[in-house]
């Protein structure tokens, strides 16, 4: 059976990679004494798919895996209480904030997901910041040059921003822009993105807010596209 | 509590793998800071990586953090680039549990297993904003400590550190704990620094150096003397009786990034008694002291359980010689909640056939690399060095191990023993090119890893009184090794550079005076000299003569039985004469049994205790050179058919 879990990343633990994350994940899931289906081979590894990879210290509040369990050596009834139990054993700042069942055929999540949005706070103030987005938005193009496998490749990333809003930080008087930035048929990263238009901005933190999967008539959550399982969230709260 | 997180977090975006300084490790504690506690930071002078898998800083976290009077918090020497943003934003050295500045720790306390991270120590000391030399320090300043291995020659260090603390540390750090924290409570701890220091020095395994003066004779040789009749003239390592009452580290720490040996640690037994006369760590860890089959048994099932790792080391310096060791691996591998998936590593492989097939076994999930460390290419020179391992056996291991499988592997060995001659250091490549023959009978892809590394001679091993080979003469050996191992083909060698071999040796065997140099070293940028990348003979070179002194003399001298020797003043529990005569022996080819097994020859390790070896069973391991039938005579033979092999390559 395949278990789709939407998790945070936030506070310290944002520091760690996306494949420390990984290891993470593995040695908890069996620290949790839940079974996986391991890949056949030479060196057998267990069943675990993740999203997008997020930047080493940004935030998020919708990071996404799937893993196999494996059902004979688990008792399926038994699934309402997965989030509780992993909660005891994910380090601080992973808590976990929806699980849902997939479909035995489905599409992964890396191929899936077609844009996310972002929460960028940048140290520029903010005029500086509204023009810089109002010439972002009103531009039909955006040349960036970028390396790409050694190679210097010129791109337009102007198709990859879908939206962009632009707040003011309470606490810190920052300016943060909110964007929907485009995964599909490729990921346009926030810091690429902040390149898009003179003065480039500089980011002070970032965080993920969304990941979604345009159907073609709807932008739907990751966690859409599975069955909804009975369990309390309420006991996975740190 | 003060942390300095909120200000360290806007600069971790700009450093490499800032993981290593968050924190967060499973079984990571976060103490609340008591004003009446003692407060350790326990400190790794290396990077995050290369300090957190540390077992016994581990253990002493634990036991500290155990005790209702002690705190303890971790710390690692920050990379260069997070150094440079520290000395730039003023940040000073920090707790990675509660991001607490270091010089709010009562005690700054040190692990040293090598000497080329002294200059990080004082690297720490500076930016935690203390006072690198102790006499500059005052009571408002943490206590510095230190213990590991490298304190069995702590004189280098002596003016900069305040104490040390010699042998196991499971007992000693709360007798220190108690000494401060009955000072912090009855008495001003700032103004009785001196007293405070003269009542840890009275405590049994600490050495307080300023408690000691150091004269020197007319031909140099360092000389201390106590101040007073109130400090003990010796200090003897402490020795834990029983490793059972110890089952630490009972929660190891489980890091959120990758660390060297990323493995749940068991460690199964401490000391040896192989008697190799070049190793330290087996001299002076004696006696041998094994835990319990059930004991390791409960703390790889609770450990794996408990971190998910699905790696499991057993480590000691020896294990393929535990007792119980068949047991155990097949135990664990058998074991259903395994289901499999848990493979075990034997970091110190014996060399024969029965070890590889024990590896062999427990490996199926997973194969890695398989060493083996001969540590010398002839027999007369295994004699020497007291490793009794016969060729014959290392063929059989190896033959063993390409025969089930295995492709590559790894040998270690030591260039510049004593008395050793070209046809010994050119016996490494030939030893090397028949376990490539062999391989070729069962895999085209065979090949054979040679990693030397230049000998230091430590102290409290027989060759103690050996001058270290110049770095001439190990860069001389290095290339006749290299133009030998060339005609093979399969064979490729890797070596220690032998200018940090020259500067392990002068500290190893240094005395106070280097203290200076040590500083000297460190002002001109000399830190993380481990690392190749930024190691400078260069700096040593010119701190030395800035310092009056020679390296020549420090490294290069044979010593003979009448000089004082700069550790003169501490007790590894071996007798002095018993280490002479093993020189003596050495140099006259003569081997040495294990004495586990066989008559006790009173190196003073178990008498000067009142203990005795504890074995989990009287019986000896089967099989093996190094086992029941140790060869004192006899270990050149070589199988005919290798002979015809390795000519006609």
């Amino acid at each position: 059976m395949i278990l789709r879990l939407q998790t945070t990343k936030v506070g310290k633990i944002r520091f760690a990679s996306h494949r420390d994350i990984a290891k993470v994940w593995e040695r908890s899931l069996r620290r949790a004494e839940i079974p996986l289906v391991y890949s056949e081979g030479f060196s057998p590894r267990p069943k675990i798919a993740f999203g997008l990879a997020l930047p080493t210290g940004a935030e998020s509040e919708c990071e996404y895996l799937d893993f196999h369990l494996d059902d004979q050596k688990y008792e399926t009834s038994n699934i309402s209480s997965i989030p509780e139990v992993l909660t005891k054993v994910l380090p601080e700042g992973i808590a976990i904030t929806g699980m849902v069942k997939m479909q035995s055929k489905y599409i992964s999540l890396q191929q899936s997901v077609t844009s996310t949005v972002w929460e960028i706070q940048v140290k520029e103030n903010i005029e500086v910041v509204n023009k810089w987005v109002n010439l972002v938005l009103n531009s039909k193009e955006l040349i960036v040059e970028r390396t790409r496998k050694g190679k210097k490749v010129v791109d337009d990333i102007r198709p990859y921003i879908r939206e962009i809003e632009l707040l003011e930080s309470t606490l810190m008087k920052r300016p943060i822009i909110q964007a929907e930035l485009k995964t599909q048929p490729r990921s346009l990263r926030p810091s690429e993105f902040l390149t898009s238009a003179e003065p480039n901005l500089t980011m002070v933190k970032l965080r993920r807010l969304k990941q979604f999967i345009d159907t073609g008539d709807n932008q739907i959550d990751p966690l859409d596209l599975g069955d909804c399982l009975d369990f309390d969230l309420e006991l996975c709260s740190p | 509590m003060s942390s300095i997180w909120q200000t360290l977090e806007g600069y971790l975006d700009l450093v490499e793998k800032p993981a290593r300084y968050i924190g967060l490790e499973q079984g990571a504690q976060t103490p609340s800071h008591k004003q009446s506690n003692v407060a350790w930071l326990l400190t790794y002078p290396d990077v995050y990586e290369v300090g957190l898998p540390n077992q016994g800083l581990q253990i002493l976290y634990e036991i500290l953090n155990e005790s209702p009077i002690a705190e303890a918090e971790r710390a690692y020497a920050p990379w260069v680039d997070l150094e440079e943003i520290m000395r730039r934003e003023r940040i000073p050295l920090f707790s990675v549990d509660t991001h607490r500045p270091a010089n709010e720790f009562d005690v700054i306390a040190f692990n040293l297993s090598s000497e080329l991270v002294y200059t990080n120590l004082i690297n720490c000391l500076d930016l935690a904003g203390v006072p690198v030399m102790s006499s500059d320090r005052d009571g408002k300043h943490p206590l510095i400590g230190a213990g590991g291995h490298c304190v069995y020659n702590p004189e280098p260090l002596a003016d900069i550190v305040d104490f040390f603390a010699l042998g196991d540390g499971e007992e000693v750090v709360s007798d220190i704990t108690g000494v401060i924290h009955q000072f912090k409570s009855s008495k001003s701890v700032s103004q009785n620094r001196h007293e405070l220091l003269l009542e840890l020095s009275r405590i049994e395994g600490v050495y307080v150096p300023s408690m000691y003066e150091s004269t020197y004779d007319m031909n140099g040789a360092q000389i201390l003397k106590p101040i007073n009749d109130e400090v003990p003239e010796l200090i003897e390592k402490r020795t834990i009786i029983d490793l059972e009452e110890w089952p630490y580290p009972k929660e190891q720490l489980v890091p959120i990034t990758e660390v060297v040996h990323d493995r749940l640690n068991v460690e199964v037994f401490r000391g040896c008694t192989r008697g190799c006369r070049f190793c330290q760590a087996g001299m002076i860890t004696r006696p041998v002291r094994e835990r319990s089959d059930e004991q390791v048994r409960t703390m790889i099932q609770s450990g794996l359980k408990r971190t998910g790792y699905d790696e499991v080391a057993l480590t000691s310096l020896s294990t393929a010689d535990y007792s119980g060791i068949k047991d155990v691996v097949e135990e664990t591998v058998a074991d259903p909640v395994n289901c499999g998936q848990v493979s075990i590593s034997l970091p110190s492989l014996r060399v024969d056939a029965f070890t590889v097939d024990i590896a062999a076994s427990i490996q199926n999930a997973r194969r890695t690399g398989l060493t083996f460390a001969p540590e010398a290419g002839t027999w007369r020179m295994r004699q020497v060095i007291n490793k009794l391992i016969r060729e014959e056996d290392l063929y059989g291991a190896v033959e063993s191990a390409f025969s089930q499988g295995w492709r590559r592997m790894k040998l270690y060995f030591l260039i510049g023993l004593p008395t050793e001659t070209d046809e010994d250091t050119l016996g490494i490549a030939r030893l090397a090119a028949n376990c490539v023959a062999i391989g070729k009978r069962y895999t085209s892809a065979a090949s054979v890893t040679v990693s030397v590394g230049g000998f230091v001679p430590k102290p409290f091993t027989p060759f103690q009184w050996f001058g270290q080979n110049t770095l001439e003469e190990l860069n001389r050996k290095v290339h006749m090794l290299k133009d030998e191992v060339r005609k093979t083909k399969g064979v490729k060698l890797k070596w220690h550079d032998p200018k940090a071999t020259l500067v392990e040796g002068i500290l190893s065997r240094g005395d106070r005076r280097l203290g200076e140099v040590l500083k000297e070293v460190w002002s001109t940028g000399g830190t993380f000299q481990e690392w190749s990348e930024y190691f400078n003979l260069d700096l040593w070179i010119s701190a030395m003569e800035k310092a009056d002194l020679e390296y020549e003399w420090f490294a290069y001298r044979h010593r003979n039985v009448e000089e004082p020797l700069p550790w003169d003043h501490l007790d590894a529990g071996l007798y002095k004469d018993f280490l002479w005569q093993e020189w003596r022996d050495a140099l006259e080819e003569k081997g040495l049994e294990d004495c586990r097994w066989t008559p006790c020859y009173d190196c003073g390790a178990c008498t000067g205790y009142g203990l005795d070896h504890v074995v989990a069973s009287t019986s000896p391991p089967v099989g093996g050179s190094q086992g029941t039938w140790q060869d004192l005579d006899n270990g050149s033979f070589a199988p005919q058919l290798l002979q015809i092999s390795s000519k006609a390559r």
